[in-house]
């Protein structure tokens, strides 16, 4: 099938489904296979090569669209892991409901002891007949708060070595026994939560995956993390940048040389970064992401803070003002909103949510290089026997 | 458009590749830079005759290629990496586009076979954005006089083209002379070229920002094969190089200065890949009328942007990566016996020609609406 043959199916849709009802759209649109094009046939897709899914979306531009600031856990990392590593059940279930936004996705991965070292958690899981029993603490999740599920991983062999003993599982955010804790933050609000799993009962058909397949699994939800968040296609001149820029041209008064050298230098950046990544996203039209995906992550994390910092400066007596300080529930993950204060604390984040910026380095440099890694003591010693 | 290598493209770079492999490897290359011809005039020939590459802009009515700046780009990408001495970009780039922007047939017809050779008039370091030096006058017997610094590729020119004003002049080299100086770059040595009442034929008006902008587009290519070349060989050196028992190449401090290099590096191929492919599309083939230049808009105004970005990108991300490659190896990046040196000093050498980084950002100010303070 070709481009045109896409549009074309994309425009008889169109023709066929009145917009003005979201989710009855959405839920036709999933069931044309026009959501996302390189998915398989009967799970939203027509398994064309992913690029195409972009003339779909050039096509049904002016209708409803998904909610990715909410739906972003959901649609770039639990959907890419469920369709690798789910049974036909399990897509079948989920990703529907996932896709057009009925129900919103978290993940449940760091730990208070396990962060950049993610391999070392603790929250075990213990069968139970045809249930498993978790128990433990997760923290930093997005959007725990209107969750209906979450991509979790646990332990569930203490006895080997650390990677070995963890599987990943599906988890109901409305069973009992989870507890969810807002988790103030740098700007004031709490898009993060702390999660307590408290003897929380999972039934098997929940497991994603081999039991102890875990850590595997869990490379291709954070593989795609990276991409989710650093390879996202922008427009020339988009993203943080545009937000800056509309200021930089509307407001001349603002404008001193020191700055317009770092504004030209960062724009330079931006848009090299912008062309990296749709150089990696065409070799990648047929395939899964790869380490590189690391690699932009890596960039998009450095521009944003330093734009965002600049921002700040260039908007002087503004920019010593913040818009709002309350303790309040974030509706969704947003980088580019509200005002440059925040913009400027939230982008922080950005080296450290989805891998810290070293750790993407030391991946690039393993995964892509071929680098030797440090010397180990944590890795052929059963997971109970690791000093904590 | 596409930002990766086609097949086509691959297959060129294959056969430069292995030429050069056999001809023009490290050793090669520091005997020659001793000697009384830095310029392998000899290889120059082959890659011409056999590959055909210095008639890749030429269109095939005069006896090129008809390829595009994609293919240039391709070449230029493996001279680097080899740090040739040959000179592909001063007469089949710069020269060749110059000569092709005026309108000449028959010179272009010579230079395309590879057996006349001819160098822009211009110091390397000429900005596109800025008016050229006026250090060459016409006599009022049409004779050219005055001397240009810096100029590349000279030494080895049977036919230099010399702007003045806004016209394009041609000097058959043998009524000039050509001194080399001692040059920071040693694989492409600099000449001050003077002219003492020459005799210069006028070939027509001469757009200096269109040919130096064009160039500084596709140096970016060169410019990422020598980054390329850094990056490998220091790659392979650390993994190597044993201190403290263990690998230098495993120490998170190299690591993560190799991480970042390798990032510079993607981002400079893909900037590099997309100014060649936009040059490549704006430079319409001479039937069609010329596409418009500066900040007039349309494909030659984002080919402009383009060709900016990679240039101020590529330079300094060039740049770094051979300091970077000098200092992690250590004491042997100090020798002379060790090729590294050869690409510092073209990185440096590249960093100034045509155009500084700073004089592409400026560019990249006007034709991406970001004017400075008022």
């Amino acid at each position: 099938m070709t481009g045109d043959d896409v549009a074309s199916l994309a425009r008889e849709f169109l023709a066929a489904h009145d917009p003005g009802d979201r989710l009855e759209f959405l839920r036709a649109r999933f069931d044309a296979g026009l959501a996302w094009v390189h998915f398989p046939e009967g799970l939203g897709g027509l398994g064309l090569p992913r690029e195409l899914q972009l003339v779909v979306e050039r096509e049904l531009a002016g209708t409803p669209q998904l909610d990715t600031g909410v739906q972003g856990i959901g649609l770039g990392m639990a959907a890419p892991t469920i369709l690798a590593f789910g049974t036909e059940e399990q897509k079948k279930r989920f990703l529907r409901p996932l896709w057009t936004g009925e129900e919103i996705w978290c993940q449940l991965f760091s730990e208070p002891g396990a962060g950049s070292d993610l391999a070392t958690l603790a929250t075990r899981a213990v069968r139970d007949g045809d249930e498993w029993v978790v128990d433990g603490q997760k923290v930093w999740t997005s959007g725990a708060h209107h969750s209906r599920w979450a991509i979790l991983v646990a332990r569930t062999d203490p006895d080997v070595p650390k990677h070995r003993g963890m599987t990943y599982f599906v988890c109901d955010m409305h069973a009992p026994g989870v507890e969810v804790r807002p988790l103030r933050q740098i700007t004031g609000e709490a898009e993060f939560n702390e999660v307590f799993l408290t003897g929380v009962r999972l039934g098997d058909d929940l497991r994603l995956g081999e039991i102890g397949d875990g850590w595997r699994v869990a490379q291709m939800t954070l593989m795609n993390e990276r991409v989710a968040i650093g390879g996202a296609p922008v427009r020339r001149g988009g993203g943080m940048m545009g937000v800056v820029t509309e200021t930089w041209r509307s407001r001349p008064e603002l404008r001193t040389h020191d700055l317009h050298r770092r504004l030209l230098r960062l724009w330079v950046e931006s848009e090299v970064t912008r062309l990296a990544g749709t150089r990696l996203r065409e070799q990648l039209s047929a395939g899964q992401p790869g380490p590189e995906g690391s690699g932009m992550k890596l960039a998009f994390a450095s521009i944003n803070q330093a734009l965002s910092g600049l921002d700040v400066e260039l908007r002087a007596e503004e920019g010593l003002e913040y818009d709002d300080w309350s303790f309040r529930r974030s509706e969704s993950v947003d980088f580019f909103g509200r005002g440059p204060g925040y913009r400027y604390l939230r982008a922080k984040g950005n080296s450290i949510e989805g891998g810290t910026s070293e750790i993407l380095r030391n991946i690039v440099a393993e995964r892509v290089l071929g680098l030797p890694s440090e010397p180990r003591v944590d890795k052929d010693v059963p997971w109970k026997d690791l000093p904590r | 458009m596409t930002l990766l290598y086609t097949e086509v493209e691959e297959e060129l770079r294959a056969s430069v590749r292995d030429l050069l492999a056999d001809r023009c490897g490290p050793d090669a290359v520091l005997k020659r830079i001793e000697s009384d011809a830095p310029y392998d005039m000899d290889l120059w020939k082959t890659l011409a005759h056999q590959i055909g590459v210095a008639g890749l802009l030429v269109p095939e009515e005069y006896g090129g290629a008809g390829a595009t700046a994609r293919e240039v780009a391709v070449v230029l990408e493996e001279l680097g990496r080899a740090v040739a001495p040959v000179p592909f970009l001063t007469s089949a780039v710069l020269a060749t586009k110059a000569l092709l922007e005026v309108g000449e047939e028959d010179l272009v017809r010579e230079l395309a076979s590879g057996d006349v050779t001819a160098a822009l008039a211009v110091p390397l370091s000429a900005s596109p954005y800025r008016p050229l030096p006026e250090t060459v006058t016409v006599g009022e017997d049409g004779t050219l006089s005055g001397q240009v610094r810096a100029v590349a590729g000279a030494d080895v020119a049977d036919v230099l083209l010399v702007p003045v004003g806004a016209e394009l002049y041609r000097v058959a080299a043998e009524h000039a002379r050509v001194e080399v100086v001692p040059s920071l770059d040693l694989t492409r040595p600099i000449a001050t070229v003077t002219f003492a009442g020459a005799p210069a034929t006028a070939l027509g008006r001469f757009d200096a920002r269109r040919v130096l902008a064009f160039g500084a587009g596709l140096l970016a290519s060169e410019q990422l094969g020598v980054a390329e070349w850094c990056l490998d060989t220091t790659l392979a050196y650390i993994k190597e190089r044993h201190q403290f028992a263990r690998p230098i190449g495993s120490f998170q401090a190299i690591k993560h200065r190799m991480a970042d290099l390798w990032l510079d590096v993607v981002r400079a191929r893909a900037a590099a890949r997309n100014a060649a492919d936009l040059l490549a599309a704006s430079s319409a083939p001479a039937s069609d009328p010329p596409a418009p230049s500066g900040a007039s808009g349309g494909a030659g105004a984002d080919a402009e942007l383009a060709a900016a970005v990679a240039a101020a990108w590529c330079s300094e991300a060039t740049l770094h990566v051979a300091e970077e490659s000098v200092q992690l190896h250590g004491g042997i990046g100090m020798t002379w016996e060790h090729p590294v040196h050869l690409y510092l000093k073209r990185a440096k050498a590249a960093q100034i020609a045509l155009g500084a980084p700073g004089a592409h950002e400026d560019a990249v100010a006007e034709l991406a609406d970001l004017p400075g303070p008022v």
